[in-house]
């Protein structure tokens, strides 16, 4: 699996979408930065964009890069080699590769902004690793798309689909729930329904670390009001775990009984 | 090499693409698999590699069965179809990866000077053409000297000296006392290179033997007119007889 992943990871990072995507972050993190020196206000609109735009380029690359190595796909099937291994590590260098950009994108210019030395360390932290966790979930939910469809374009349909649903649709949904059953206790729905969402998960983690009750909105706020800020930002941090798991589970399952 | 095929099936949703079929192929030799296009060619090669899985039926090599198992096919040298390879990979480290996934002595070496692959080396996968990709194709699937060669259309974009310089590998490839498989579009390919010819059609095996023998079936010199003549003489029987003739396979043809 290693191998793969180098080598999908090698040929990845000499991509020039990957350079492109990289570049666009940080120019996104210098320009904020020209905009507020305050650290704390560069993170929170760094995390409006990051929970948006990770999920969405990730689902985009991981369908586009399955769908463009498929004949290479059929060379290493014939060599001595575990399927599983294969996708695996192919998805894991695109989800590397992704993740790499964030990290340099993102990552680099707060370090020449002195984050090193202030409070807001932890923040930063925080920020990356819902960033890196988001490039590994949606580019390998994508990937487990691409592996059950053949068809390109309803591989690609499915995907942003399934960004829409998570990054759009869900936010819409829960409001009507909550507005139209109103005069019923709905906290353990709205703390369950984040769970079923890596995107709010992430928006919530973030939330709690920087303390920001006025952001968090109902189901971050339930977060807070049941579980307290530390027990909450854990249960989000161990989400998001078995969220990395269920698309490694699923490339693992499909890729095990299909034919190419 | 011993391969043992019995009763393979395989359908894609509603078409059968592989129906019972039996094969063994137990002396070293090339065997070319024929058929129209959609005759399932491709299907059996891949099912052999385990890239695609049997619905029924059993394949063993060397009395083992292939199911589940992958560490086989470091014994089978296997050229794709289509020669795609990353595209920001140079030459170089596609052949360092493959060397990487399996075992056993490489001979690229000579393989690049014969095919005169040494000025791209360092150059990226994506920026080479058609032809080129197909030697780099060619090196990969030869850079070992395995028993059982797997070949998908060989001669795809190759210029005519690269395809001599192929026909000339495969040549001491078979005094080697190997077992090749091949597929090819091209009949005068197959008449040079090919002892052996299995005809498939509509997922069953019409013939299995060598290519005199098929020749002198139909009272032809060439194989492109054999072929021609099946082909014409199954599509008039299925005018006759309805569809369910058409799908009847020759049996004065197939001695498997």
């Amino acid at each position: 699996m290693f191998k793969i992943l180098k080598y999908s990871f090698a040929d990845l990072s000499r991509s020039r979408w990957t350079y492109v995507y990289t570049g666009f972050y940080a120019l996104l993190t210098m320009s904020l930065f020209l905009l507020s020196s305050d650290l704390s206000k560069v993170i929170i609109s760094l995390m409006n964009v990051v929970l948006v735009l990770v999920p969405l380029i990730a689902v985009i690359f991981g369908v586009m890069y399955y769908y463009n190595s498929r004949e290479f796909t059929e060379l290493l099937l014939a060599q001595p080699i575990k399927r599983t291994d294969i996708f695996l590590g192919q998805f894991l260098g695109v989800a590397g590769s992704l993740a790499g950009s964030l990290l340099i994108g993102v990552g680099v210019p707060f370090l020449f902004y002195g984050i090193l030395g202030s409070a807001e360390i932890g923040n930063y932290l925080i920020l990356l690793l819902t960033g890196v966790c988001l490039s590994i979930i949606f580019s390998g939910l994508a990937f487990f798309i691409a592996l059950k469809n053949e068809n390109r374009i309803k591989g690609f349909g499915l995907a942003i689909l399934l960004w829409l649903g998570f990054a759009v649709i869900y936010d819409g949904l829960l409001l009507l729930l909550l507005a139209v059953f109103s005069d019923y206790p709905l906290e353990k729905v709205a703390l369950g329904a984040s769970l079923l969402n890596p995107i709010d998960l992430s928006r919530i983690l973030i939330l709690l670390k920087l303390d920001i009750s006025a952001l968090m909105g109902f189901t971050g706020a339930v977060f807070e009001k049941f579980l307290g800020s530390n027990l909450g930002m854990v249960l989000a941090i161990l989400s998001l775990m078995v969220w990395v798991g269920i698309p490694v589970l699923g490339i693992k399952f499909t890729s095990q009984r299909k034919d190419f | 090499m011993n391969l043992e095929i019995k009763k393979l099936s395989k359908s894609f949703g509603k078409l059968k693409v592989l129906n019972e079929i039996d094969l063994s192929i137990r002396q070293a030799g090339t065997y070319a698999v024929l058929g129209p296009n959609g005759s399932g060619k491709t299907t059996l090669m891949k099912s052999i590699l385990g890239m695609v899985l049997p619905e029924f039926g059993s394949i063993a090599i060397n009395g083992q069965s292939i199911k589940g198992a992958h560490a086989y096919r470091d014994k089978i040298d296997y050229l794709p179809q289509i020669a795609r390879f990353p595209e920001n990979l140079k030459v170089n480290e596609l052949f360092t990866l493959i060397k990487e996934l399996r075992t056993g002595e490489t001979r690229d070496e000579a393989l690049i000077k014969r095919f005169e692959i040494e000025p791209f080396l360092d150059k990226k996968l994506g920026n080479l053409s058609g032809g080129t990709r197909q030697k780099v194709n060619l090196i990969q699937a030869f850079m070992f000297d395995n028993p059982l060669v797997v070949l998908d259309e060989p001669t795809t974009g190759l210029d005519p000296l690269s395809l001599v310089k192929l026909k000339e590998l495969i040549r001491e490839e078979q005094a080697k006392d190997k077992t090749i498989i091949i597929t090819s579009h091209i009949m005068d390919f197959v008449e040079e290179m090919a002892d052996q010819i299995i005809f498939l059609m509509e997922g069953k095996i019409y013939f299995n033997g060598s290519l005199h023998e098929l020749n002198d079936k139909f009272k032809t010199s060439k194989l492109e007119q054999t072929i021609a003549k099946i082909l014409k003489e199954q599509k008039e029987q299925g005018r006759q007889d309805g569809d369910e003739a058409y799908l009847t396979p020759l049996k004065e043809l197939s001695h498997v």
